[in-house]
Protein backbone atom coordinates (compact mmCIF):
# COMPACT_ATOMS: atom_id res chain seq x y z
CA UNK A 1 0.00 0.00 0.00
CA UNK A 2 1.29 3.43 -0.91
CA UNK A 3 1.88 5.44 2.25
CA UNK A 4 1.73 8.66 0.23
CA UNK A 5 -2.01 8.37 -0.28
CA UNK A 6 -4.28 9.25 2.62
CA UNK A 7 -5.76 5.74 2.74
CA UNK A 8 -2.30 4.20 2.60
CA UNK A 9 -1.04 6.35 5.46
CA UNK A 10 -4.10 5.65 7.56
CA UNK A 11 -3.62 1.90 7.04
CA UNK A 12 0.06 2.18 8.05
CA UNK A 13 -0.83 4.11 11.18
CA UNK A 14 -3.48 1.54 12.07
CA UNK A 15 -0.90 -1.20 11.65
CA UNK A 16 1.59 0.69 13.82
CA UNK A 17 -1.11 1.17 16.44
CA UNK A 18 -1.82 -2.57 16.50
CA UNK A 19 1.79 -3.66 16.83
CA UNK A 20 3.26 -0.78 18.84
CA UNK A 21 0.58 0.90 20.94
CA UNK A 22 1.10 -1.33 24.02
CA UNK A 23 4.87 -0.80 23.89
CA UNK A 24 4.40 2.94 23.52
CA UNK A 25 1.86 3.04 26.35
CA UNK A 26 4.17 1.02 28.62
CA UNK A 27 7.02 3.47 28.02
CA UNK A 28 4.82 6.54 28.42
CA UNK A 29 3.53 5.22 31.76
CA UNK A 30 7.14 5.04 32.92
CA UNK A 31 7.99 8.51 31.59
CA UNK A 32 4.83 10.26 32.77
CA UNK A 33 4.21 8.20 35.90
CA UNK A 34 0.48 7.95 35.34
CA UNK A 35 -1.68 5.42 33.47
CA UNK A 36 -4.41 7.82 32.35
CA UNK A 37 -2.07 10.63 31.31
CA UNK A 38 0.02 8.13 29.37
CA UNK A 39 -3.04 6.81 27.55
CA UNK A 40 -4.18 10.31 26.66
CA UNK A 41 -0.70 11.37 25.55
CA UNK A 42 -0.42 8.29 23.36
CA UNK A 43 -3.72 9.03 21.63
CA UNK A 44 -2.66 12.62 21.06
CA UNK A 45 0.61 11.38 19.59
CA UNK A 46 -1.23 9.12 17.14
CA UNK A 47 -3.55 12.01 16.23
CA UNK A 48 -0.49 14.21 15.60
CA UNK A 49 1.04 11.45 13.47
CA UNK A 50 -1.97 11.48 11.13
CA UNK A 51 -1.34 15.16 10.35
CA UNK A 52 2.40 15.39 10.43
CA UNK A 53 3.27 12.17 8.63
CA UNK A 54 0.98 13.19 5.76
CA UNK A 55 3.30 16.11 5.00
CA UNK A 56 6.66 14.91 6.36
CA UNK A 57 6.37 11.19 5.61
CA UNK A 58 6.63 8.36 8.11
CA UNK A 59 9.71 8.75 10.37
CA UNK A 60 12.43 6.09 10.39
CA UNK A 61 11.48 5.00 13.86
CA UNK A 62 7.73 5.58 14.29
CA UNK A 63 7.71 4.18 17.81
CA UNK A 64 10.38 6.61 19.07
CA UNK A 65 8.59 9.46 17.31
CA UNK A 66 5.29 8.56 18.97
CA UNK A 67 6.83 8.18 22.44
CA UNK A 68 8.65 11.50 22.11
CA UNK A 69 5.57 13.29 20.74
CA UNK A 70 3.39 11.83 23.48
CA UNK A 71 5.79 13.08 26.12
CA UNK A 72 5.91 16.60 24.64
CA UNK A 73 2.12 16.68 24.34
CA UNK A 74 1.95 15.91 28.05
CA UNK A 75 4.53 18.58 28.92
CA UNK A 76 2.60 21.09 26.83
CA UNK A 77 -0.55 20.28 28.72
CA UNK A 78 1.17 20.67 32.09
CA UNK A 79 2.60 24.01 30.92
CA UNK A 80 -0.80 25.27 29.87
CA UNK A 81 -2.16 24.33 33.27
CA UNK A 82 0.72 25.76 35.28
CA UNK A 83 1.87 29.36 35.37
CA UNK A 84 5.43 29.67 34.15
CA UNK A 85 6.77 31.03 37.43
CA UNK A 86 5.30 28.15 39.39
CA UNK A 87 6.90 25.30 37.49
CA UNK A 88 6.19 22.14 39.38
CA UNK A 89 9.10 19.84 40.18
CA UNK A 90 7.30 17.28 38.04
CA UNK A 91 7.36 19.57 35.01
CA UNK A 92 10.99 20.51 35.58
CA UNK A 93 11.95 16.85 35.74
CA UNK A 94 10.02 16.00 32.60
CA UNK A 95 11.46 18.92 30.65
CA UNK A 96 14.99 18.14 31.77
CA UNK A 97 14.55 14.50 30.87
CA UNK A 98 13.16 15.40 27.49
CA UNK A 99 15.91 17.94 26.69
CA UNK A 100 18.90 16.04 27.92
CA UNK A 101 18.15 12.91 25.95
CA UNK A 102 18.28 12.10 22.32
CA UNK A 103 14.70 10.88 22.10
CA UNK A 104 15.26 8.46 19.25
CA UNK A 105 17.84 6.47 21.18
CA UNK A 106 17.21 6.85 24.89
CA UNK A 107 13.47 6.40 24.88
CA UNK A 108 13.91 3.00 23.34
CA UNK A 109 16.32 1.94 26.07
CA UNK A 110 14.75 -0.68 28.23
CA UNK A 111 11.63 -0.61 26.14
CA UNK A 112 11.06 -4.33 26.55
CA UNK A 113 11.49 -3.77 30.29
CA UNK A 114 8.65 -1.27 30.09
CA UNK A 115 6.32 -3.98 28.88
CA UNK A 116 7.39 -6.21 31.76
CA UNK A 117 6.97 -3.29 34.17
CA UNK A 118 3.43 -2.87 32.90
CA UNK A 119 2.66 -6.57 33.33
CA UNK A 120 4.07 -6.71 36.87
CA UNK A 121 2.28 -3.52 37.88
CA UNK A 122 -1.08 -4.70 36.55
CA UNK A 123 -0.63 -8.00 38.44
CA UNK A 124 0.68 -6.44 41.66
CA UNK A 125 -0.39 -8.39 44.76
CA UNK A 126 -1.63 -5.15 46.36
CA UNK A 127 -4.52 -5.27 43.86
CA UNK A 128 -7.42 -7.71 44.12
CA UNK A 129 -7.43 -10.60 41.66
CA UNK A 130 -10.46 -9.13 39.88
CA UNK A 131 -8.66 -5.82 39.52
CA UNK A 132 -5.49 -7.54 38.29
CA UNK A 133 -7.46 -9.37 35.61
CA UNK A 134 -9.40 -6.27 34.50
CA UNK A 135 -6.31 -4.06 34.42
CA UNK A 136 -4.29 -6.66 32.51
CA UNK A 137 -7.00 -7.04 29.86
CA UNK A 138 -7.44 -3.29 29.58
CA UNK A 139 -3.83 -2.08 29.61
CA UNK A 140 -1.83 -4.96 28.17
CA UNK A 141 -4.35 -6.63 25.87
CA UNK A 142 -6.03 -3.34 24.89
CA UNK A 143 -9.56 -4.70 25.29
CA UNK A 144 -12.14 -2.00 25.86
CA UNK A 145 -13.95 -1.83 29.19
CA UNK A 146 -17.11 -2.93 27.34
CA UNK A 147 -15.36 -5.95 25.86
CA UNK A 148 -14.03 -7.01 29.26
CA UNK A 149 -17.46 -6.51 30.84
CA UNK A 150 -19.07 -8.66 28.14
CA UNK A 151 -16.49 -11.41 28.60
CA UNK A 152 -17.08 -11.53 32.33
CA UNK A 153 -20.85 -10.97 32.11
CA UNK A 154 -20.46 -7.89 34.29
CA UNK A 155 -21.87 -4.40 33.93
CA UNK A 156 -19.48 -2.06 32.06
CA UNK A 157 -19.86 0.48 34.87
CA UNK A 158 -18.67 -2.12 37.40
CA UNK A 159 -15.66 -2.95 35.26
CA UNK A 160 -14.87 0.71 34.63
CA UNK A 161 -15.00 1.43 38.34
CA UNK A 162 -12.77 -1.55 39.09
CA UNK A 163 -10.15 -0.26 36.64
CA UNK A 164 -10.37 3.33 37.87
CA UNK A 165 -9.94 2.18 41.48
CA UNK A 166 -6.98 -0.03 40.62
CA UNK A 167 -5.24 2.83 38.79
CA UNK A 168 -5.96 5.16 41.70
CA UNK A 169 -4.49 2.64 44.13
CA UNK A 170 -1.35 2.26 42.02
CA UNK A 171 -0.90 6.00 42.11
CA UNK A 172 -1.94 6.79 45.66
CA UNK A 173 -0.27 3.87 47.42
CA UNK A 174 2.73 4.46 45.16
CA UNK A 175 2.95 0.99 43.69
CA UNK A 176 6.14 1.32 41.69
CA UNK A 177 6.43 0.74 37.97
CA UNK A 178 9.21 -1.77 38.00
CA UNK A 179 10.30 -5.29 37.27
CA UNK A 180 10.66 -7.05 40.64
CA UNK A 181 14.13 -7.75 42.01
CA UNK A 182 15.49 -11.28 41.49
CA UNK A 183 14.59 -12.13 45.11
CA UNK A 184 10.94 -11.15 44.62
CA UNK A 185 10.64 -12.39 41.05
CA UNK A 186 9.46 -15.98 41.67
CA UNK A 187 6.47 -14.89 43.82
CA UNK A 188 5.59 -11.98 41.62
CA UNK A 189 5.84 -14.04 38.44
CA UNK A 190 3.56 -16.63 40.00
CA UNK A 191 0.94 -13.88 40.48
CA UNK A 192 1.26 -12.87 36.81
CA UNK A 193 0.95 -16.46 35.61
CA UNK A 194 -2.08 -16.95 37.82
CA UNK A 195 -3.81 -13.98 36.14
CA UNK A 196 -2.93 -15.30 32.68
CA UNK A 197 -4.27 -18.78 33.53
CA UNK A 198 -7.43 -17.32 35.11
CA UNK A 199 -8.14 -15.41 31.91
CA UNK A 200 -7.47 -18.54 29.86
CA UNK A 201 -9.78 -20.69 31.97
CA UNK A 202 -12.54 -18.12 31.88
CA UNK A 203 -12.39 -18.35 28.11
CA UNK A 204 -11.90 -22.10 27.98
CA UNK A 205 -14.75 -22.98 30.33
CA UNK A 206 -17.19 -21.35 27.87
CA UNK A 207 -19.99 -22.23 30.23
CA UNK A 208 -22.38 -19.43 29.55
CA UNK A 209 -22.87 -16.30 27.59
CA UNK A 210 -21.42 -15.62 24.17
CA UNK A 211 -19.10 -18.53 23.42
CA UNK A 212 -17.19 -16.59 20.79
CA UNK A 213 -16.34 -13.70 23.09
CA UNK A 214 -15.11 -16.09 25.72
CA UNK A 215 -12.99 -17.94 23.20
CA UNK A 216 -11.35 -14.56 22.61
CA UNK A 217 -10.34 -14.54 26.26
CA UNK A 218 -8.39 -17.77 25.76
CA UNK A 219 -6.78 -16.20 22.72
CA UNK A 220 -5.83 -13.14 24.77
CA UNK A 221 -4.35 -15.35 27.49
CA UNK A 222 -2.27 -17.22 24.91
CA UNK A 223 -1.09 -13.92 23.42
CA UNK A 224 -0.10 -12.81 26.93
CA UNK A 225 1.70 -16.11 27.43
CA UNK A 226 3.61 -15.63 24.17
CA UNK A 227 4.57 -12.09 25.17
CA UNK A 228 5.84 -13.30 28.53
CA UNK A 229 7.71 -16.19 26.89
CA UNK A 230 9.41 -13.64 24.67
CA UNK A 231 10.25 -11.15 27.44
CA UNK A 232 10.95 -13.54 30.32
CA UNK A 233 11.47 -17.12 29.11
CA UNK A 234 11.35 -18.62 32.58
CA UNK A 235 10.54 -22.38 32.66
CA UNK A 236 7.22 -21.69 34.42
CA UNK A 237 6.23 -19.23 31.69
CA UNK A 238 7.05 -21.75 28.97
CA UNK A 239 5.22 -24.46 30.91
CA UNK A 240 2.07 -22.35 31.24
CA UNK A 241 2.12 -21.43 27.56
CA UNK A 242 2.52 -25.12 26.65
CA UNK A 243 -0.36 -25.99 28.99
CA UNK A 244 -2.66 -23.42 27.41
CA UNK A 245 -1.71 -24.49 23.88
CA UNK A 246 -2.33 -28.19 24.63
CA UNK A 247 -5.81 -27.26 25.88
CA UNK A 248 -6.41 -24.93 22.97
CA UNK A 249 -5.40 -27.60 20.44
CA UNK A 250 -8.33 -29.74 21.61
CA UNK A 251 -10.93 -26.96 21.47
CA UNK A 252 -12.72 -28.13 18.31
CA UNK A 253 -13.10 -31.65 19.72
CA UNK A 254 -14.33 -30.63 23.17
CA UNK A 255 -17.93 -30.01 22.18
CA UNK A 256 -20.08 -31.76 19.60
CA UNK A 257 -22.23 -30.13 16.89
CA UNK A 258 -24.95 -29.35 19.39
CA UNK A 259 -22.55 -27.72 21.85
CA UNK A 260 -22.56 -30.68 24.27
CA UNK A 261 -19.42 -31.60 26.17
CA UNK A 262 -17.30 -34.48 24.80
CA UNK A 263 -15.01 -36.23 27.29
CA UNK A 264 -11.32 -36.58 26.57
CA UNK A 265 -11.55 -40.32 25.90
CA UNK A 266 -14.45 -39.82 23.49
CA UNK A 267 -12.96 -36.92 21.52
CA UNK A 268 -12.25 -37.29 17.82
CA UNK A 269 -8.49 -36.85 17.90
CA UNK A 270 -8.40 -36.02 14.19
CA UNK A 271 -9.95 -32.70 15.20
CA UNK A 272 -6.99 -31.87 17.42
CA UNK A 273 -4.76 -29.15 16.04
CA UNK A 274 -1.39 -30.77 15.30
CA UNK A 275 0.49 -27.55 14.62
CA UNK A 276 -0.50 -26.18 18.03
CA UNK A 277 0.42 -29.48 19.71
CA UNK A 278 3.83 -29.38 17.99
CA UNK A 279 4.40 -25.83 19.25
CA UNK A 280 3.40 -26.89 22.78
CA UNK A 281 5.77 -29.89 22.59
CA UNK A 282 8.69 -27.62 21.73
CA UNK A 283 7.83 -25.26 24.60
CA UNK A 284 7.51 -28.17 26.99
CA UNK A 285 10.95 -29.47 26.01
CA UNK A 286 12.40 -26.02 26.71
CA UNK A 287 10.59 -25.86 30.06
CA UNK A 288 11.98 -29.26 31.09
CA UNK A 289 15.47 -28.16 30.09
CA UNK A 290 15.29 -25.42 32.78
CA UNK A 291 16.79 -25.54 36.24
CA UNK A 292 13.59 -26.45 38.03
CA UNK A 293 10.29 -27.99 37.04
CA UNK A 294 7.19 -26.04 38.09
CA UNK A 295 3.54 -27.00 38.52
CA UNK A 296 2.42 -25.54 35.18
CA UNK A 297 5.10 -27.54 33.38
CA UNK A 298 3.97 -30.76 35.05
CA UNK A 299 0.32 -30.06 34.23
CA UNK A 300 1.35 -29.36 30.63
CA UNK A 301 3.31 -32.61 30.54
CA UNK A 302 0.23 -34.56 31.71
CA UNK A 303 -1.99 -33.06 29.02
CA UNK A 304 0.89 -33.47 26.61
CA UNK A 305 0.79 -37.23 27.10
CA UNK A 306 -2.85 -37.21 25.98
CA UNK A 307 -2.21 -34.76 23.16
CA UNK A 308 0.54 -36.94 21.72
CA UNK A 309 -1.38 -40.24 21.92
CA UNK A 310 -3.28 -41.31 18.80
CA UNK A 311 -6.09 -43.22 20.52
CA UNK A 312 -7.43 -43.11 24.07
CA UNK A 313 -6.67 -46.83 24.50
CA UNK A 314 -2.95 -46.22 23.90
CA UNK A 315 -2.67 -43.70 26.76
CA UNK A 316 0.45 -44.25 28.88
CA UNK A 317 -1.21 -44.14 32.31
CA UNK A 318 2.02 -45.09 34.07
CA UNK A 319 3.64 -41.92 32.82
CA UNK A 320 0.60 -39.82 33.71
CA UNK A 321 0.47 -41.22 37.25
CA UNK A 322 4.22 -40.62 37.66
CA UNK A 323 3.71 -36.99 36.60
CA UNK A 324 0.82 -36.63 39.07
CA UNK A 325 3.09 -37.99 41.81
CA UNK A 326 5.61 -35.26 41.01
CA UNK A 327 2.87 -32.64 40.87
CA UNK A 328 1.57 -33.77 44.27
CA UNK A 329 4.97 -33.09 45.77
CA UNK A 330 4.86 -29.51 44.48
CA UNK A 331 1.15 -28.98 45.00
CA UNK A 332 -0.29 -31.37 47.58
CA UNK A 333 -3.88 -30.37 46.80
CA UNK A 334 -6.98 -32.59 47.00
CA UNK A 335 -7.81 -31.71 43.39
CA UNK A 336 -4.51 -33.15 42.21
CA UNK A 337 -5.28 -36.22 44.36
CA UNK A 338 -8.64 -36.51 42.64
CA UNK A 339 -7.11 -36.34 39.16
CA UNK A 340 -4.46 -38.85 40.13
CA UNK A 341 -7.16 -41.21 41.42
CA UNK A 342 -8.95 -40.96 38.07
CA UNK A 343 -5.70 -41.88 36.29
CA UNK A 344 -5.15 -44.81 38.66
CA UNK A 345 -8.66 -46.08 37.87
CA UNK A 346 -7.74 -46.09 34.18
CA UNK A 347 -4.58 -48.13 34.83
CA UNK A 348 -5.63 -50.43 37.68
CA UNK A 349 -9.41 -50.53 37.25
CA UNK A 350 -12.41 -48.80 38.89
CA UNK A 351 -12.03 -50.56 42.26
CA UNK A 352 -8.54 -49.12 42.80
CA UNK A 353 -9.69 -45.65 41.73
CA UNK A 354 -12.76 -45.77 43.97
CA UNK A 355 -10.65 -46.78 46.99
CA UNK A 356 -8.50 -43.67 46.46
CA UNK A 357 -11.55 -41.44 46.01
CA UNK A 358 -13.24 -42.81 49.14
CA UNK A 359 -10.08 -42.10 51.11
CA UNK A 360 -10.57 -38.43 50.14
CA UNK A 361 -14.22 -38.39 51.31
CA UNK A 362 -13.49 -36.35 54.43
CA UNK A 363 -11.88 -33.52 52.47
CA UNK A 364 -14.01 -30.40 52.84
CA UNK A 365 -12.99 -28.85 49.53
CA UNK A 366 -13.83 -31.98 47.56
CA UNK A 367 -17.19 -32.49 49.32
CA UNK A 368 -18.64 -29.53 47.38
CA UNK A 369 -16.58 -30.06 44.21
CA UNK A 370 -18.80 -31.64 41.55
CA UNK A 371 -16.00 -33.39 39.62
CA UNK A 372 -15.30 -35.46 42.74
CA UNK A 373 -18.85 -36.79 42.87
CA UNK A 374 -19.00 -37.18 39.08
CA UNK A 375 -15.79 -39.25 39.15
CA UNK A 376 -17.22 -41.46 41.92
CA UNK A 377 -20.46 -41.86 39.95
CA UNK A 378 -18.58 -43.04 36.87
CA UNK A 379 -16.56 -45.59 38.85
CA UNK A 380 -19.62 -46.88 40.71
CA UNK A 381 -21.39 -47.25 37.37
CA UNK A 382 -18.49 -49.30 36.01
CA UNK A 383 -18.56 -51.44 39.13
CA UNK A 384 -22.24 -52.22 38.52
CA UNK A 385 -23.70 -50.31 41.48
CA UNK A 386 -26.32 -48.07 39.80
CA UNK A 387 -27.98 -47.06 43.09
CA UNK A 388 -24.77 -45.72 44.55
CA UNK A 389 -23.82 -44.20 41.18
CA UNK A 390 -27.19 -42.46 41.00
CA UNK A 391 -26.67 -41.02 44.47
CA UNK A 392 -23.23 -39.71 43.45
CA UNK A 393 -24.70 -38.13 40.28
CA UNK A 394 -27.31 -36.37 42.40
CA UNK A 395 -24.55 -34.94 44.59
CA UNK A 396 -22.55 -33.88 41.54
CA UNK A 397 -25.63 -32.16 40.10
CA UNK A 398 -26.17 -30.41 43.40
CA UNK A 399 -22.79 -28.68 43.16
CA UNK A 400 -22.39 -28.14 39.40
CA UNK A 401 -22.93 -24.57 38.23
CA UNK A 402 -22.08 -24.63 34.54
CA UNK A 403 -24.93 -25.28 32.15
CA UNK A 404 -23.04 -27.48 29.71
CA UNK A 405 -21.56 -29.62 32.46
CA UNK A 406 -24.96 -29.89 34.14
CA UNK A 407 -26.55 -31.17 30.93
CA UNK A 408 -23.71 -33.65 30.55
CA UNK A 409 -24.20 -35.00 34.08
CA UNK A 410 -27.96 -35.17 33.65
CA UNK A 411 -27.52 -37.27 30.51
CA UNK A 412 -25.09 -39.59 32.25
CA UNK A 413 -27.57 -40.02 35.07
CA UNK A 414 -30.45 -40.70 32.67
CA UNK A 415 -28.45 -43.32 30.78
CA UNK A 416 -27.78 -45.01 34.11
CA UNK A 417 -31.51 -45.31 34.79
CA UNK A 418 -32.18 -46.62 31.27
CA UNK A 419 -29.47 -49.23 31.61
CA UNK A 420 -30.94 -50.55 34.84
CA UNK A 421 -28.47 -52.64 36.75
CA UNK A 422 -26.42 -53.60 33.72
CA UNK A 423 -22.83 -52.42 34.14
CA UNK A 424 -21.72 -50.08 31.39
CA UNK A 425 -18.41 -49.71 29.69
CA UNK A 426 -16.96 -46.28 30.38
CA UNK A 427 -17.64 -43.58 27.82
CA UNK B 1 6.23 8.32 51.19
CA UNK B 2 4.80 7.41 54.56
CA UNK B 3 3.13 4.12 55.28
CA UNK B 4 1.37 3.27 58.51
CA UNK B 5 1.72 -0.40 59.31
CA UNK B 6 -0.72 -2.17 61.61
CA UNK B 7 0.74 -5.23 63.28
CA UNK B 8 -1.85 -7.83 64.27
CA UNK B 9 -1.60 -10.71 66.66
CA UNK B 10 -3.87 -13.37 68.08
CA UNK B 11 -3.88 -12.52 71.77
CA UNK B 12 -4.02 -16.18 72.67
CA UNK B 13 -0.67 -16.46 70.94
CA UNK B 14 0.79 -13.89 73.33
CA UNK B 15 -0.65 -15.51 76.44
CA UNK B 16 0.53 -18.94 75.30
CA UNK B 17 4.11 -17.75 74.93
CA UNK B 18 6.62 -18.51 77.64
CA UNK B 19 8.46 -15.62 79.25
CA UNK B 20 11.59 -16.57 77.35
CA UNK B 21 9.71 -16.63 74.03
CA UNK B 22 8.25 -13.20 74.72
CA UNK B 23 11.67 -11.86 75.50
CA UNK B 24 13.12 -13.30 72.30
CA UNK B 25 10.29 -11.82 70.29
CA UNK B 26 10.57 -8.37 71.85
CA UNK B 27 14.34 -8.38 71.39
CA UNK B 28 13.96 -9.35 67.72
CA UNK B 29 11.40 -6.59 67.13
CA UNK B 30 13.51 -3.97 68.87
CA UNK B 31 16.60 -5.00 66.95
CA UNK B 32 14.68 -4.63 63.72
CA UNK B 33 13.37 -1.21 64.80
CA UNK B 34 16.99 -0.16 65.25
CA UNK B 35 17.80 -1.41 61.78
CA UNK B 36 14.87 0.59 60.37
CA UNK B 37 16.00 3.69 62.27
CA UNK B 38 19.48 3.26 60.90
CA UNK B 39 18.13 3.29 57.35
CA UNK B 40 15.96 6.33 58.08
CA UNK B 41 12.76 4.32 57.62
CA UNK B 42 11.48 4.30 61.19
CA UNK B 43 9.36 7.37 61.95
CA UNK B 44 7.47 6.06 64.92
CA UNK B 45 6.40 2.81 66.53
CA UNK B 46 3.96 2.02 69.31
CA UNK B 47 2.85 -1.14 71.09
CA UNK B 48 -0.79 -1.32 72.24
CA UNK B 49 -2.30 -2.74 75.41
CA UNK B 50 -4.45 -5.87 74.89
CA UNK B 51 -7.68 -5.44 72.91
CA UNK B 52 -9.82 -5.87 76.05
CA UNK B 53 -8.49 -2.47 77.14
CA UNK B 54 -10.25 -0.93 74.15
CA UNK B 55 -13.36 1.23 74.14
CA UNK B 56 -15.40 1.88 71.01
CA UNK B 57 -17.39 5.07 70.54
CA UNK B 58 -20.06 5.31 67.85
CA UNK B 59 -22.90 7.67 67.03
CA UNK B 60 -26.27 6.10 67.70
CA UNK B 61 -29.71 7.77 67.94
CA UNK B 62 -28.23 11.23 68.21
CA UNK B 63 -25.62 10.50 70.84
CA UNK B 64 -22.19 9.05 71.23
CA UNK B 65 -22.54 5.54 72.61
CA UNK B 66 -19.62 3.86 74.30
CA UNK B 67 -19.15 0.11 74.24
CA UNK B 68 -16.36 -1.96 75.66
CA UNK B 69 -13.95 -3.86 73.47
CA UNK B 70 -12.43 -3.27 70.05
CA UNK B 71 -14.42 -2.12 67.01
CA UNK B 72 -13.84 -5.32 65.04
CA UNK B 73 -14.27 -8.64 66.83
CA UNK B 74 -11.58 -10.61 65.08
CA UNK B 75 -9.31 -13.35 66.31
CA UNK B 76 -6.26 -11.29 65.47
CA UNK B 77 -6.24 -7.86 67.05
CA UNK B 78 -4.19 -4.75 66.49
CA UNK B 79 -1.10 -5.05 68.67
CA UNK B 80 1.22 -2.35 67.40
CA UNK B 81 1.69 0.50 64.98
CA UNK B 82 4.69 1.41 62.91
CA UNK B 83 5.02 4.55 60.82
CA UNK B 84 7.48 3.92 58.00
CA UNK B 85 9.20 6.13 55.48
CA UNK B 86 9.59 4.09 52.29
CA UNK B 87 10.37 4.77 48.66
CA UNK B 88 7.18 3.15 47.43
CA UNK B 89 4.76 0.32 48.21
CA UNK B 90 7.21 -2.39 47.12
CA UNK B 91 9.81 -0.94 49.45
CA UNK B 92 7.29 -0.82 52.32
CA UNK B 93 6.30 -4.44 51.59
CA UNK B 94 9.95 -5.43 51.60
CA UNK B 95 10.63 -3.64 54.91
CA UNK B 96 7.62 -5.24 56.58
CA UNK B 97 8.32 -8.68 55.11
CA UNK B 98 11.61 -8.66 56.99
CA UNK B 99 9.96 -7.57 60.25
CA UNK B 100 10.22 -10.37 62.83
CA UNK B 101 6.65 -9.55 63.90
CA UNK B 102 5.29 -10.98 60.65
CA UNK B 103 6.97 -14.29 61.43
CA UNK B 104 6.48 -14.33 65.20
CA UNK B 105 3.21 -12.45 65.83
CA UNK B 106 0.77 -12.09 62.96
CA UNK B 107 -0.22 -10.27 59.78
CA UNK B 108 0.69 -6.64 59.12
CA UNK B 109 -1.54 -4.29 57.16
CA UNK B 110 0.26 -1.55 55.24
CA UNK B 111 -1.63 1.67 54.56
CA UNK B 112 -0.20 4.57 52.60
CA UNK B 113 -0.90 7.89 54.30
CA UNK B 114 -3.20 10.22 52.42
CA UNK B 115 -1.02 12.87 50.85
CA UNK B 116 -4.04 15.10 50.35
CA UNK B 117 -3.77 16.02 54.02
CA UNK B 118 -1.94 19.28 54.76
CA UNK B 119 1.77 18.88 54.19
CA UNK B 120 3.69 18.24 57.36
CA UNK B 121 0.64 17.09 59.28
CA UNK B 122 2.19 13.73 60.01
CA UNK B 123 5.65 15.18 60.63
CA UNK B 124 4.34 17.64 63.18
CA UNK B 125 2.33 14.87 64.82
CA UNK B 126 5.46 12.74 65.10
CA UNK B 127 7.47 15.73 66.35
CA UNK B 128 4.92 16.49 69.04
CA UNK B 129 4.96 12.90 70.10
CA UNK B 130 8.72 12.88 70.37
CA UNK B 131 8.87 16.11 72.42
CA UNK B 132 6.15 14.80 74.72
CA UNK B 133 8.19 11.76 75.60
Amino acid sequence: MNPRTAAGLSARIDAIYRTESRRILATLIRLLGDFDQAEEAMHEAFAAAVEQWASDGIPDNPRAWLVSTGRFKFIDKLRRRTRFDTLTPELVRLQDDARSNDPAASELDGLEDDRLRLIFTCCHPALSTDAQVALTLREICDLTTEEIARSYLAAPSTLAQRIVRAKAKIKRARIPYEVPSPAELPDRLEAVLRVVYLVFNEGYAASSGDTLTRQDLSGEAIRLGRLLAELLPDPDVLGLLALMLFHEARRAARTDDTGELVRLEDQDRKLWDNATIAEANTLLDRAFAGQRIGAYTLQAAIIGVHANTATAADTDWNQIIALYDLLLRLQPSPIVQLNRAAAVSMRDGPQAGLALLDALATDEALATFHPYHAARAELLRQLGDPAAADHAYVQALHYVSQTVERRFLEKRRESLQLAGTKPLRPG
Amino acid sequence: MKYLCFGHMAETRWTEMSAAERQTMMAACHAYDEELKHGGHFLRGEALQPADSAVTVRWHNGEAVVTDGPYAETREQLGGLLLLEARDMNHAIQLISNHPGVRLCGPFEIRPLDEAFPEGFCDSMADTAITNQ
